[in-house]
């Protein structure tokens, strides 16, 4: 094999398990990281020359630790220390030194390197960067276009963020989380979060930025089964593998939105639907974060399950719904009740529902297109028109707005649909 | 590392001063225990420690073109506060963190120290 494909392999499944050996061994999670790049940029510039190494992946890792120690060298030079830390017995050695790490190691490892990105000493928004950086090893490129912003703001957004791990003294290990259960939430936020990212509709955007909600998918699964019989780690992963399952059917060849309704549920990937729906039914109610995130798989997959749009099951959605919101009190799951008390109970049903949302969401641009659409489900066509005008006003550009003005075109154009 | 450990509030409690002696003594046997688990617990070492009189005997000294002045009471409102503090060698945050929730529910400040020879 040449060079790219090896070097892909190697970053694709063995980046986790070489950062986690490098932070056993080295501690500095401000340096190593840098140095497992460096190792494999070397190996971008060295390979195609001299030909692929015998073991690929210990070849970086040798280039990689070097280029700790060269790094902590220059830092001891710098603060003229006498004594050289480098000189020091290395923590832990890995007793294996070939391609594949000793049993178990690899797997202990990548969680460290996840609870360490998701560690409360870091801001809650810089926590999804960290970990689809340190576990994945996602390039920062592809991380600051999923946070749409520029790859030099999102590099040092990083930098700082490992900076604070090493000055902090945040250890390198799996929390006990028996004392210290939010730390399993922390993780599961992290990885919503950066999978949502993925997802949010911004002016001039894809409606999906899929490679990028690819990664936050992987590092859900990964999670769930690197640390198996976690309600809220494996209720993750199935919602995020169902709702991901639609991602080919969300967006039409001009890059439009496409309603749930309008979806071609044949370009939903089967395989992935009966992965996160295995992985629901293993869950049982529960509460807290794994419950909410349980309930939301479970719409996920009331939805994925329809054969056709007409024979989803809206009055489990709405029940879903009711026992979300009453977890959460959130307006948004409201709102989304809403929706499906309308399709369950008939439109007037669910402009009730709404009443109590829009109060508590004012100027939301989803309530009054929710609001719209029920009003076109009735009949009143005026009074649809009015309320996706008001959606219109409080909506930003983008995708979505798009679609707002496609449907008020459509409705103004004689469609009752 | 070291960890300079700053107690700045009361949080959810009482101030000292209205604690009734009973209360005072339950608080004062957890800063016992505090100190108890510090030296059981491997790597760790309380290398200061004091509790601080307060903002009433608190003075800030400042230099301004070459001009020294002293004012009364905390230069922070965040110090305000400031009852005590460590100075607590330990191997890292989620060690100090630990051992930390063994003392009165106060707000804490944890600040590394820099790492010099």
């Amino acid at each position: 094999m040449s060079a790219g494909p090896v070097l892909d392999e190697v970053w694709r499944t063995h980046w986790g398990r070489l950062l986690g050996q490098l932070m056993h061994r080295f501690g500095r999670p401000d340096l190593v990281e840098d140095a497992l790049a460096g190792a494999f940029a070397d190996a971008a510039a060295q390979w195609p020359r001299s030909g692929v190494p015998e073991n690929p992946a210990g070849w970086i890792r040798t280039v990689a630790s070097r280029r700790v120690v060269d790094a902590l060298r220059r830092e001891q030079t710098a603060r003229t220390k006498a004594h050289l830390l480098v000189d020091d017995e290395p923590r832990n050695e890995p007793a294996h030194d070939g391609t594949a790490p000793a049993p178990g190691e690899d797997v202990d490892e990548r969680l460290s390197l996840l609870f360490m990105a998701t560690h409360p000493v870091l801001a809650p928004e810089v926590r999804p960067a960290l970990a689809l950086r340190f576990v994945l090893g996602v390039p920062t490129a592809d991380i600051a276009r999923l946070f749409l912003v520029p790859t030099a703001t999102m590099a040092a957004r990083l930098t700082r963020a490992k900076a604070r791990l090493a000055s902090s003294g945040v250890p390198f290990v799996v929390p006990d989380l028996d004392r210290w259960p939010d730390r399993l939430d922390d993780v599961a936020r992290t990885i919503y979060l950066a999978f949502t990212a993925g997802y949010a509709p911004v002016g001039g955007e894809d409606v999906v930025r899929v490679g990028q909600a690819d990664d936050a998918v992987r590092l859900a699964e990964l999670a769930a089964d690197l640390l198996p019989g976690r309600p809220v780690l494996e209720a993750l992963a199935a919602l995020l593998v169902l709702q991901h399952a639609r991602r080919d059917a969300r967006t039409g060849p001009d890059g439009r939105l496409v309603r749930l309704v309008d979806q071609d549920r044949g370009r939903w990937r089967g395989d992935e639907i009966d992965a996160g729906t295995g992985r629901l039914r293993t869950l049982e109610p529960g509460a807290g974060l794994a419950e909410e995130l349980r309930l939301q798989a479970l719409v996920a997959a009331f939805h994925d399950t329809a054969a056709t749009s007409a024979e989803t099951d809206w009055a489990a959605i709405a029940l879903t719904y009711a026992r979300l919101e009453a977890l959460t009190g959130s307006p948004i799951v409201r709102l989304n009740r809403a929706v499906a008390v309308g399709e369950a109970a008939g439109p007037m049903a669910g402009l009730a529902v709404l009443r109590a949302a829009a109060d508590r969401l004012p100027h939301h641009h989803r309530v009054a297109l929710v609001r719209a659409e029920l009003l076109r489900r009735d009949g009143q066509v005026d009074a649809a028109l009015a309320a996706y005008d008001e959606a219109l006003t409080d909506c930003p550009d983008g995708a979505e707005r798009t679609h707002i003005l496609a449907r008020r075109e459509d409705l103004a154009a004689g469609s009752s649909r | 590392m070291k960890y300079l450990v700053l107690l700045i509030g009361y949080g959810e409690m009482l101030p000292w001063e209205e604690l009734t002696p009973e209360q005072q003594a339950a608080d004062m046997q957890k800063f016992g225990e505090f100190g108890a688990a510090c030296e059981a617990r491997p790597g760790v070492e309380i290398l200061s420690g004091e509790a601080l009189g307060g903002p009433a005997s608190s003075t800030v000294m400042s230099t301004r073109d070459g001009t020294v002045s002293l004012t009364e009471g905390p230069f922070a409102e965040a110090l305000e506060g400031l009852g005590g503090f460590y100075l607590v060698e330990a191997p890292d945050i989620d060690v100090v963190v630990d051992l930390l929730t063994i003392l009165p529910p106060y707000d804490i400040q944890i600040a590394p120290t820099v790492d010099t020879p």
